[in-house]
């Protein structure tokens, strides 16, 4: 347990719900789906024709000529940063730069631009590939955007571990706070890999939902008849800062980041141990590093994606390592999984949770696998009282990030 | 054959969908880099297209003697 308290002064989100935190909030407490079909061209060839696609395009926010600039993953992850920035409301406080550091990932990264360029290089030879290429697939793309965009000078971060990737950024903000290496870091996470390369690949694992004529009922975990993950797209920041830092400004606190837990599984590239062992480790050691106890935690979002092979293992491991008492959720439910981001966008459900006390719904529950032994708030929002909760995130490499935020 | 204005106005829209100049700025006598503020990425995307709309070549070793948008122009004249 570290002696310096870090708390959460800002947020910002584009999501399939929503082009911000507000409304991506709302529509979670409502329990709408961001799921729907593929109506593209290249849909049609392909297994999987339903994805969560973001509900506010990003060159709608941003202009038509630097969005030329971006990558899709990139420019979500200005629009997300900088609606955190506004919210912590640090612009001219006199926040020193050099005590400013991003910490932001990507699970996949310039993947469209990587695939769009391709197709131009075959199609019209070297000379009409982008010279932004690169700046536009480098995975460290996102973070030195949103380190370009509030001026970081405390370093730029770049994290890479899958769906765990959000997560895992929030942590090392986390840490780098409690290190003394900065007083404030943007921390968070985008994705956005909707395109037939990496849904063929996704679909060829059978990792994938193919209920491609309910697209609102296709992300179901826990449900006896899920059949995989769907696809989502999207952004979430998070204004980590020194407590002392915040409270000197007189900021306005959301929720304190109590605590993180890191491990990994050693297990297999892809197949999730079906004991948790390391997802248990992971929410253990973050339950430590808060100083709490398995009792404190109220509430779980869920990594959940609706995939058979994953959903069960996790709550076998919640059972064990933090109780049988938390009500838990996975809003993947409406979202659809945003890879890369998820981590990002469930701390901040997990946050407003903790603010608003209600837990967010679990849609599409509508039979529950057997082994399903905890209170999941299915269907409709749940009223609760939450000093404390965790949010987990696990990704294929073996990668499991466990984070416990708790009221101010 | 294109006259200078006309090539001159065929830049105006490269640059304004490149680099997003607005196309009333661009004129012979304007710099690409100090009025127009198109960065060298920018102009490499400049050139490419320039290349396409004109049918000429530009070849690396000449666009840095293309300062202004008169410098372009005269290339263009004489070598498409």
């Amino acid at each position: 347990m570290s002696t310096v308290d870090v708390v959460v002064t800002g947020l910002g989100a584009t999501t399939p719900l929503g082009g911000d935190v507000a409304s991506t909030w709302d529509a979670m407490l409502a329990g709408r789906s961001g799921v729907s079909s593929l109506t593209q061209e290249w849909a049609g060839q392909l297994s999987v024709r339903i994805a969560a696609q973001i509900a506010v395009d990003p060159s709608e926010v941003i202009e038509r000529v630097r969005m030329r600039r971006l990558d899709r993953s990139e420019a979500m992850a200005i629009v997300a940063a900088k609606q955190a920035w506004a919210d912590a409301g640090l612009a001219g406080t006199g926040l020193d730069p050099e005590r400013l550091a991003v910490s932001f990932g990507s699970g996949i990264g310039g993947a469209i631009t990587l695939l769009d360029q391709d197709d131009i290089l075959e199609k019209s030879g070297p000379r009409r590939v982008s010279p932004h290429t690169v700046p536009m697939l480098m995975p460290n793309g996102p973070a030195a955007y949103v380190g370009l965009e509030v001026g970081a000078r405390a370093g730029v971060r770049a994290m890479a571990s899958a769906c765990a990737t959000g997560a895992e950024a929030v942590a090392l903000g986390l840490d780098l706070i409690r290190a003394g290496r900065a007083d404030v870091v943007v921390a968070g996470s985008t994705e956005a890999v909707i395109h037939p390369l990496p849904i063929a690949g996704f679909a060829s694992m059978r990792a994938m939902s193919t209920r491609n004529d309910e697209p609102e009922r296709a992300s179901r975990p826990w449900d006896k008849n899920r059949d995989g993950f769907v696809l989502g797209e999207g952004a979430g920041a998070l204004i980590l800062e020194r407590a002392d830092h915040a409270a000197a400004r007189g900021a306005t606190v959301y929720a304190r980041l109590a605590g993180a837990g890191i491990t990994s599984d050693g297990y297999d590239i892809v197949q999730p141990d079906p004991e948790c062992k390391g997802g248990i480790r992971a929410m253990s050691m973050a339950v430590r590093d808060a100083g709490l106890t398995g009792a404190d935690i109220k509430h779980v979002n869920a990594h959940a994606t609706s995939t058979p092979a994953g959903d069960m293992g996790e709550v076998l491991g919640i059972r064990t390592a933090v109780g049988d008492h938390p009500v838990i959720t996975s809003t993947k439910s409406m979202t659809g999984h945003l890879l890369g981001a998820a981590g990002a966008l469930e701390s901040i459900a997990t946050i407003l949770a903790i603010r608003d006390s209600v837990v967010p719904p679990t849609i599409n529950l509508d039979d529950p696998d057997d082994r399903l032994d905890l209170d999941v708030a299915a269907f409709k929002a749940r009223p609760l009282d939450i000093p404390a909760a965790m949010n987990n995130s696990f990704g294929f490499g073996g990668h499991n990030v466990a984070l416990v935020f708790a009221r101010p | 054959m294109a006259t200078r204005e006309e090539i001159t106005s065929g830049l105006a829209e490269i640059l304004e969908e490149v680099a997003g100049v607005n196309q009333d700025d661009v004129a012979e006598g304007k710099s690409f880099t100090d009025d127009l503020d198109v960065d060298s990425l920018s102009m490499v995307e400049v050139v490419v297209a320039a290349e396409e709309k004109f049918g000429v070549k530009i070849p690396d070793n000449e666009v840095q003697n293309l300062k202004t948008v008169g410098d372009a122009v005269t290339y263009i004249e004489a070598n498409a």
